[in-house]
């Protein structure tokens, strides 16, 4: 009895210490600079100001929010689209070079992520492409994370109804759109959540590719403000408020899917 | 009933030729076809983006690539040498390696503790906690990293400031700098654990749990020898995640310290992006890109072995 009030003791201040960070970031940005460079913190914003926000939209935070809704959702539907179609394959087909192709994927996910972002620099370069979305939005979509996921969804699937549409005559198409789509539906709906959130906070990737000032995203744009005005705090707690709040309502409103998500892509570990 | 049907059609033409699966050659080909046809988007995506830029990674690991592109030579292990005798390469890699060894352990102890202090609860409280402990992670490294940076401010940062302690840089002390990296990066590190651990308790078997109290098993004894081995697996894939995501520490380094005070918050990672962004080395770069991925399976490796023979 002691240990389980000791326990709920320390799991109540834990989750204060892990909410105060994005309390500090909302009642920051409206706090003016008097407030933020005084002696002793003010707890709770006592005249909130929206100056922050108006100096925030001065620099082009509204172009830098633009991008990275762009970036992310067009990672988020490429993203579905690629690997519900391959996780079905490989969950449900026999072909020739399956195993080989699902362990290279496995392999492949083992890797650092960040380590190939600057080979990727050189071929976006290449390609033409550094400081267009596309540079960001083209490697999201190749991550083998999804495919990965959709494969796991597209076990559940009975193989008996894939057959039955088949006697019925349906195409491969067909069978997929009408049949598979709707029953891998929440697995879609996960990795549609889990890439949005990655893809918005993918920093490193970020950084490397986009280096204009009007290409940035919201995270790039925060540092960036960070690095020439480090003291003005007001108004990049303003600009980390953009950023964090739109994914924390996403997150909260979308929490059934993604914890799902996570748990199932860690099936077979 | 599908089998035989699926299996008469290749009967007829010919004197029937079957696969391990019992299916015809013609059939085995035609399934095939449309599951690389379906496979095809992705694996466009997969290996123009993955794949051929692991490959420029290590071919680009034995070129010299100055400022100077037309000047690009082979030095074959130059590269891997120059690594060796590099200082702050070294510097780099103890950096990283503290990181590792005590972020990895703390991460899974604490999911641990915490998803096993939640998973019984009523549904709506765990998801209050597995949300919260997710928070770090859905609000950003940027953003935390920014608010962190400002509560660890020596004049008006919220630490100092409760602490009475004005004055005192955190970020700039040697000794205190990296500490502070590890625990913003704890903070951010520990939301998908819990949620994998939730999960996976949740799983396990209640008949084989209520067996042993009924034997009189205590607590403790039901933990490690009934859930503990059950949950083995998904603790060798918070290990290896966890592993992996640390040993990439990077944002957290950039934007806090820049590897500062004198090199002794500089990871591997850090030390690579300065040498392709602010030196244009990529062939050096490509080359600690290499080590890195290599360090890190085998670190992989090794939590594998060790967790299955535990197991067994």
């Amino acid at each position: 009895m002691v240990y389980r009030v000791i326990t709920i003791i320390l799991l109540i201040l834990l989750a204060i210490f892990f909410i105060f960070p994005l309390y500090w970031i909302i009642t920051g940005s409206f706090k003016d600079a008097l407030t933020i460079n005084a002696r002793t913190p003010q707890w709770f914003p006592l005249n909130p100001i929206l100056d922050n926000y108006v100096k925030l939209f001065h620099q082009p935070a509204f172009r830098w929010l633009l991008n990275t809704v762009v970036m992310a959702v067009g990672s988020l539907i490429l993203t579905c689209f690629t690997a519900s179609l391959a996780g079905y394959a490989l969950a449900k087909k026999r072909f020739f070079g399956k195993a080989v192709l699902f362990t290279i994927i496995i392999c492949a996910m083992a890797l650092p992520k960040q380590v190939i972002v600057i080979p990727l620099l050189q071929e976006m370069q290449f390609l033409g492409l550094r400081d267009n979305l596309l540079s960001v939005i083209l490697p999201t979509v190749g991550w083998p994370f999804g495919v990965f996921l959709m494969k796991q969804f597209s076990e559940t699937i009975p193989t008996e109804i894939l057959e039955a549409a088949r006697i019925d005559g349906a195409g491969e198409l067909r069978t997929f759109f009408s049949v598979v789509f709707p029953m891998i539906k929440p697995g879609v709906g996960a990795l549609a959540i889990f890439t949005f959130v990655n893809s918005w906070n993918d920093y490193f990737l970020q950084l490397i590719m986009l280096t204009k000032r009007e290409s940035l995203t919201l995270p790039l744009g925060i540092a960036k403000m960070q690095g020439e005005m480090s003291s003005d705090f007001g108004l990049i707690m303003a600009g980390a408020a953009l950023a964090a709040v739109p994914i924390v309502v996403v997150f909260i409103a979308f929490q059934k899917y993604f914890t799902q998500g996570i748990a199932m892509g860690a099936v077979k570990g | 009933m599908a089998q035989t049907a699926v299996a008469g059609t290749g009967r007829k033409p010919a004197p029937p030729k079957m696969d391990s699966h019992g299916r015809s050659r013609a059939l085995a080909r035609r399934e095939t076809v449309s599951a690389y046809l379906f496979l095809l988007p992705s694996l466009i995506f997969f290996i123009g983006f993955v794949v051929v830029p692991m490959g420029i990674c290590f071919v680009y690991s034995f070129l010299d690539m100055g400022i100077n592109k037309a000047a690009t030579t082979f030095v074959g292990f130059a590269n891997y040498i120059e690594m060796w005798n590099d200082k702050t390469f070294w510097q780099g890699f103890w950096n990283t390696v503290l990181i590792v060894v005590v972020s990895v352990p703390a991460v899974t102890a604490f999911s641990l503790w915490v998803g096993n202090s939640i998973y019984k609860m009523k549904p709506i409280p765990r998801s209050f906690y597995r949300c919260v402990f997710y928070l770090p992670v859905v609000t950003g490294t940027v953003a935390v990293t920014v608010v962190w940076k400002w509560m660890f401010n020596p004049y008006n940062g919220l630490l100092n400031q409760v602490t009475g302690n004005i004055g005192f840089d955190w970020l700039g002390n040697p000794h205190t700098a990296i500490w502070c990296i590890i625990m913003i990066l704890f903070t951010t590190s520990i939301g998908q654990p819990i949620v994998l651990y939730v999960a996976a308790l949740g799983n396990v078997d209640q008949s084989l749990v209520e067996a042993a109290e009924v034997d009189g098993a205590t607590r403790r004894q039901v933990f490690w020898r009934i859930k503990w081995p059950q949950i083995m697996p998904t603790t060798l894939y918070i290990l290896i995640i966890t592993t992996i995501n640390s040993f990439q520490c990077f944002a957290l380094i950039q934007l806090l310290t820049s590897g500062g005070p004198s090199g002794t918050t500089s990871t591997i990672m850090y030390y690579i992006f300065d040498m392709a962004y602010k030196y244009n080395r990529f062939g050096y770069a490509n080359a600690m890109g290499v080590i890195l991925a290599l360090i890190i399976a085998a670190f992989s490796a090794v939590q594998f072995k060790l967790a299955k023979t535990d197991n067994a």
